[in-house]
Formats: C-alpha cells, structure tokens, sequence
C-alpha cells in the first residue's frame, strides 16, 4: 500500500482575496478580482485587464512582515505570504526526525524589479542587491527562510503548470519516504514581461475572459500565490494536525505539439488526466468536478474540452474555469486551482465558470453557469497546462481515515 | 536506487563535441568568459528551418541532447528532465532591452524560448515524446534537482531511462551586470591560472551536458550514479560533514572507499576555503581534483563534472590538469562531486564504476 499524502495546510493570496477566508467569500459572492490595472506600470494599462493582488508592494511588505527597506521583489513577497499562511494553518511545532521541504514554483521570478531597475543594472551600482534577486530560486530561498525549511528546496518551472508540478513532486518525495512535509505551490507576479509576451502572442482578452465560450477572446492575466502543505501519516500523527484532505492522484503529460500552442486533440491534456485517475484508482465516474484549466484562448479550450470528452465519453462531470475569478496566474495557477478545488470539497458545492453565455460549437458538454451548492463532493480534479505543452493533472479527495 | 549513465552529450568550453578524445587538448581563455565550443553545425541534431529562429541556448541544449541519445541508442525515453539556473539570457535580454524603456515588443519568439522549460519541451516535440517532463530553476541546485527527480522516476519503476541535462548561458551583457554584483574577477584571468589570483569573484562559464540515465547497464555504460544530495545553508561545517558520512553510509561506503574527489573550487577567496577545509577534514589522503578552470563558473556546472566523473572511471585517468594534489589512487571505483554556491547552496553527486 502505498503512502498516502495527507493535506493539512491551504495559503493563498490572489486578486480576490490576501487570504483563504477572502478567497471563499468572493468565490461565493461570484466577486472577480479582474478590472483595471492599478499597481503595474505599464502603458497597457488602459488596454488590457487583469487581476491583480490588491495591494501595493508596501502592502505587501506589511502582509508578509518584510522590513520596506529589504530588497524584495513582489513576487517573493507574495510567495511568503502565501506560505505563512499555509504553514501557520497547519500549526507546525518542532517534530525531530521528520524531513521537511519546500518546492516552489515561478517563471518570472523576481522580473518585476529587474524590468523596473534594468536601465540602472547596465549602467549603474544604485540597483545592485536586486541584482540576484531576479532568478527563480531567490523567491524560494527566501519564503524557505521565512518558514525556516532547510531540510530540501528546490523550483520548479514548466510555465503554466509550475506549481502543479511543485505540488506532485512534493507527494512523490514524501511517498518515496524522502521527505515526511512538503511546503508545496508558486509565486507569481504581475510583470510587463509576460504582460506584454502574451500580448505579443495576441491571446489576451480585452473584455473579461469567457472560458469555454464560443466567443471566447483570450486570457486576462492574474498575479497571486498559492501553496499548501502536504504530509504523511506518520507527520500527521506526531503533529496531531486535522487533515484537510488527501491527494489521490496526479499525472504529468507532454503535448509534444508546439511551444506555445495545444494539439487539437488534446493527447497531453488527456495523458495527465488518465495517469492521475489511473494513480488514484478511481473510476471516470467517481470524479465529481473538474477544475480545468480553462484559459479562455481558442486553442486551449477546444483541446482541453477534447480530451475530458475523450476520456469522460459521455459521463463528463461538472466542469468549470476559475480564472475568469483569478485571471491566469500562470505558474501560481496549479496552486491557486487545487485550493479553489479543495474549497469544493470543503464546502461541498461547484463554483461557476463566470461569463459563460454561448456554448462551444465543437464540444458536447458546457461548463456550470451557477454556484451549485449542497453537491455531494468527494472526488475533484484540477488541470494545468503550460507552453511547452507541460499538462499536469491533480486528483485531491475527501479525507477518510 | 542507483541511476546508470548510457550515453553523454556535452558542450562546453573544452572540445568536448563529436570526439573521443578526454581532454587531450585544453582550451584557454584569458578574457574571464568560458564560451562553449559549438559544433560546426546544428544540421546533424536540428532542423535548418527550426534552428533559424532558435537562439544559442536551445539550440546547444537540443543539439546535445541529441548527442547523448546517439550514444545510448535510446528513442524515447520515459521522461525528459532539465536543469537551469538561468534559462534563456539571450532571449530574455532581447525583451528587457525593449520593456525597460516601456515599448511593447512585436516577436513573440524571443518570450516563447525565454520560459524555463523550452529545451526540455523542445526535446519532446522533437521526439513526439509524451511522457514526463519537467524543469528545475534553482541556482546552483538545478541540475542536482534534475539528477534527483530522474533518480526518483526509476525507484518509482515509471522510468525506465530518463534524459536528464543541465543547461546555462552566459552573455557579455550578463556578465557585465552580473559583475556589479560582485560575481566575477575584475582582472583579466587565465583560465588555467585561475588558483594563481588571491582575489573575489570567479570567472563566468557556461554548458550544456545530456545523460541518458536508465535502471540498467549496457555496452555503453560508462559509471553509476548512486546519490544525490543537496544541502541548503548550513550552520557550520560539521553539518556538510554529517551530510557526507551519512550520504556515503546509506550507500554502504566509507570515507576511505571514496578514490577521489572533485570539487567545484571556482577562484573566489572569499569561499574556496570552504572546500579545503572540507577536503581537510573529510578526506585527507584522498586524491583531489578540480574543474571550474575548464568550464568557468555557472548554475549547472555539475553536469560539467558529471562528464568528467563518468569518463574518469570509464577509461580509469585522471587527466593531470584536474589533479589538486599530489595523490594517486589506482583503481577509481567511486568519485564524490561536491560543489557549493556561496556557502548557501552545497551540493554532492556521489558516482561509482
């Protein structure tokens, strides 16, 4: 029997909320976090919305309890945020003997200083302490250093699906008997980077993004961070923590199609669901929603639509996109949806795919127009893409001892 | 579960690229930048019309993938695994040069390669390779994050074998900015006399190694890796050493099985001393080598050493031009690789026959 990979701890900062009580109250007041761009600095700014954390960065020192003065970039900030949460919530004391880690996940790591300050790197010292702190790994070393982790860290990043993956290699290393906690998700800031990379992709929504609509336009970026905490029994059992749920399943698949673009059957997409359903040894028909991944481009939502038909035949359960909540937190967003899933389970409703309206030509199936409360919920699957074709899938599943 | 390496690919700045030769000849450099010795065409490994439109990075990361999989004879591995500590700089400076002064910029293709995970998906696209994959961006701990997750899939029994490379760049604006920060010799070094210069900084290198890693051995064997470990701040040094012991102990070795060590020693008199202490005080009497004088200074610079671990228990020489001191041990049965990242990142790659 293999080890089984308890949940005991949920932090979230996104544009609905700085934390997990905000974050259920505006998913249940069908409240979006998408408008117009208040802190980035960006000539965009009257263009395309987004959602954003809202705070400024000096808010968000405070949140996190960063002295103003430290060089942090709002991406490490928000991800200690995040992390303070989850980690406080599953009230860790000292347990000598168990093995803790922390795998993050980013890709535009500290970018929104390096943008901000590059001009000053080429050409002065004002800027230097941001300097290292651009990478992906500085985020991580200093959420780790506000947890106090040092037993293992590392970072991941597969785009799109970072943190999805942050979240399975944390279970594989604790069922491999590795490590006995994980501190588990990603961080991911706002920047006119990737602002304007999408932009230059011409996959940008500039209404708000209408997944799994027939006249979807694009995505709206989001900016958050998400991580939750994983252990085994025999961390659970020392720590006497209450097990929030259990991640039963996930699987990692790549499209092998395009950098940047999904297959129109979906073969990635529809790999990692079946591996994860295949791991947790479950039926199709025990799965009782499916968070998908749901960008709201053209391309995604035929593909991914395709493969939870081809793998669902005609049993397909209640699916819904998030992101026209959060906007696309990119490599936060696997974290960000496996907390909006485990909320399902919590909770026991479906959250609604906001700004539906036309049902898609090409599929069989539409996504939930309404909060659907009072649903049995046992089982939910959270999906997560990335360029590159990197399709993760997390099965999470009620607690039962 | 130990990991068998089947076949390598690597580019660096040694000539290390379609030949047999083991550093029979040694590059120098003297303007503190160790460029990679690029093959003399990308046509064997890349589609010409691909290869366009790719920059330098991805292209020395598919290219050697592709010479680690001709050498193992291996299709389509179980999973592709990538290291990174800086992905494409190339690219990313190409959008920073543009953003920076707040213009929108037009080519998607340099933000399309900047992600982390281009080579790695790159590679799958190539092979129409479906299954695992994934990249680590974690300093100095990328490419050992790699080894690790590739190590994990085949005690899992999902793998098989894995392909699994460490990949970085360096660019003369990278450096530059990087300098400010007190990364790099301010003095024109040699390469090769980089142990001769009491002063900071190091010199700036670059790389791109493919292992094709596999749950069994075959012809083409050349060494086993049996450990990974990485270690993150630690209080003092009897920390690394209980790391050590206890990492050579699960592999049922002692300190004295251990024929050499490689170290990550890179120049910088604010922190080799930290590797001669704990040669001193691990392995004293155990043969000493060192590398950085060959590949500069980067992320992944282990996989650098990796290559070097693999061919010196294959062909059983320690060319002279790694040896720190002046011990000899005949056979090599088991290398320790240990490198550290400004007494933050410390890490070890224990490597056996």
């Amino acid at each position: 029997m293999p080890r089984r990979i308890f949940v005991t701890g949920l932090g979230i900062i996104t544009g609905i909320g700085n934390n997990l009580a905000e974050t259920k109250d505006s998913l249940f007041h069908l409240r979006t976090g998408i408008g117009k761009i208040q802190f980035l600095e960006t000539n965009l700014r009257d263009e395309i919305p987004v959602s954003e954390v809202k705070c400024s960065l000096e808010e968000c020192f405070h949140l996190a309890g960063i002295p103003v003065t430290e060089g942090y970039s709002r991406n490490a900030l928000l991800g200690i945020i995040a992390a303070k949460e989850a980690y406080g919530d599953a009230q860790f004391g000292d347990f000598p003997g168990l093995r803790t880690g922390l795998i993050s996940a980013t890709t535009v790591g500290g970018m929104d200083r390096c943008e901000l300050y590059y001009e000053d790197f080429l050409t002065n010292d004002s800027r230097n302490i941001y300097i290292d702190s651009y990478d992906c790994a500085d985020s991580t070393e200093k959420i780790a250093d506000v947890l106090g982790i040092k037993d293992y860290l590392t970072t991941i990043s597969t785009a799109c699906s970072s943190s999805a993956n942050a979240i399975q290699l944390g279970a594989r290393m604790i069922r491999n008997g590795d490590l006995d906690r994980v501190v588990a998700g990603g961080t991911e800031t706002l920047t006119k980077f990737h602002l304007n990379g999408f932009n230059a992709l011409k996959i940008l929504d500039k209404e708000p993004c209408k997944p799994f609509d027939e006249k979807r336009n694009g995505i709206n970026l989001g900016e958050g961070a998400a991580y939750i905490v994983l252990e085994s029994g025999e961390s659970v059992k020392q720590s006497g923590k209450p097990v929030i749920c259990e991640l039963t399943g996930w699987g990692n698949s790549c499209e092998a199609f395009h950098q940047t673009a999904s297959s129109p059957d979906g073969i990635g997409a529809y790999l990692a669901m079946k591996k994860a359903i295949d791991m947790s040894g479950l039926n199709i028909g025990d799965i009782d929603y499916i968070n998908a991944h749901g960008t709201g481009t053209d391309n995604n939502d035929i593909s991914e639509g395709k493969a939870i038909e081809r793998l669902f035949g005609s049993e397909v359960p209640p699916v819904s996109s998030t992101k026209p909540y959060t906007g696309h937190t990119t490599s936060a967003a696997g974290a960000t949806e496996a907390i909006i899933s485990i909320l399902c389970l919590l909770e026991q409703v479906i959250w609604p795919n906001l700004n539906f309206s036309e049902p898609m030509k090409e599929l069989h199936f539409t996504p939930v127009q309404e909060l659907l409360k009072g649903k049995k919920v046992i089982n939910v699957m959270t999906n997560s893409f990335g360029f590159g074709g990197n399709d993760t899938s997390l099965i999470f599943s009620n607690y039962e001892p | 579960m130990p990991a068998f390496i089947n076949g390598i690919g690597l580019i660096s700045p040694q000539k290390t690229v379609e030949t047999t030769d083991f550093l029979q000849e040694i590059m120098e450099y003297d303007s503190g930048y160790l460029k990679c010795i690029e093959p003399p065409s990308y046509k064997p490994y890349i589609d010409p019309i691909q290869s366009r439109r790719m920059s330098r990075l991805i292209k020395m990361g598919i290219a050697s993938a592709k010479m680690c999989l001709n050498e193992s004879g291996c299709t389509m591995p179980d999973a592709i695994i990538t290291g990174t500590g800086l992905g494409s700089v190339e690219d990313t400076e190409k959008i920073l040069g543009t953003i920076h002064l707040d213009q929108p910029f037009l080519n998607p293709t340099p933000f399309m390669q900047s992600t982390y995970n281009t080579i790695s998906s790159q590679i799958a696209i190539q092979l129409k390779c479906h299954n695992y994959n994934s990249t680590y961006v974690h300093r100095t701990f990328s490419f050992e994050s790699c080894l690790q997750d590739a190590l994990l899939q085949i005690a899992e029994g999902t793998a098989q074998e894995v392909l699994a490379g460490g990949i970085d760049e360096m660019t003369l604006n990278h450096i530059a900015i990087t300098r400010r920060a007190g990364h790099w010799k301010n003095e024109p070094v040699k390469n090769l006399e980089m142990l001769k210069w009491n002063s900071p900084g190091s010199m700036a290198g670059e790389g791109s190694g493919f292992f094709l890693l596999s749950a069994g051995k075959t012809d083409k064997t050349y060494a086993c890796i049996r450990d990974v470990k990485t270690l993150y701040k630690p209080a003092n040094p009897d920390e690394i050493k209980l790391q050590v012991t206890s990492m050579l102990s699960a592999s049922g070795l002692n300190v004295s099985e251990i024929d050499l060590v490689l170290l990550g020693i890179n120049g910088d008199n604010r922190n080799d001393h930290i590797y001669y202490e704990f040669a001193k005080s691990i392995f004293p009497g155990t043969p000493l080598s060192y590398y950085k004088h060959l590949c500069g200074e980067y992320h992944t610079s282990s996989a650098f050493a990796l290559w070097l671990a693999a061919n010196i228990l294959k062909r059983q020489t320690v060319p002279y031009i790694l040896r720190l001191n002046n011990v000899h041990r005949e056979p090599v049965r088991n290398i320790l690789i240990y490198n550290q990242y400004y007494n933050v990142n410390h890490s070890f790659i224990l490597v056996s026959e």
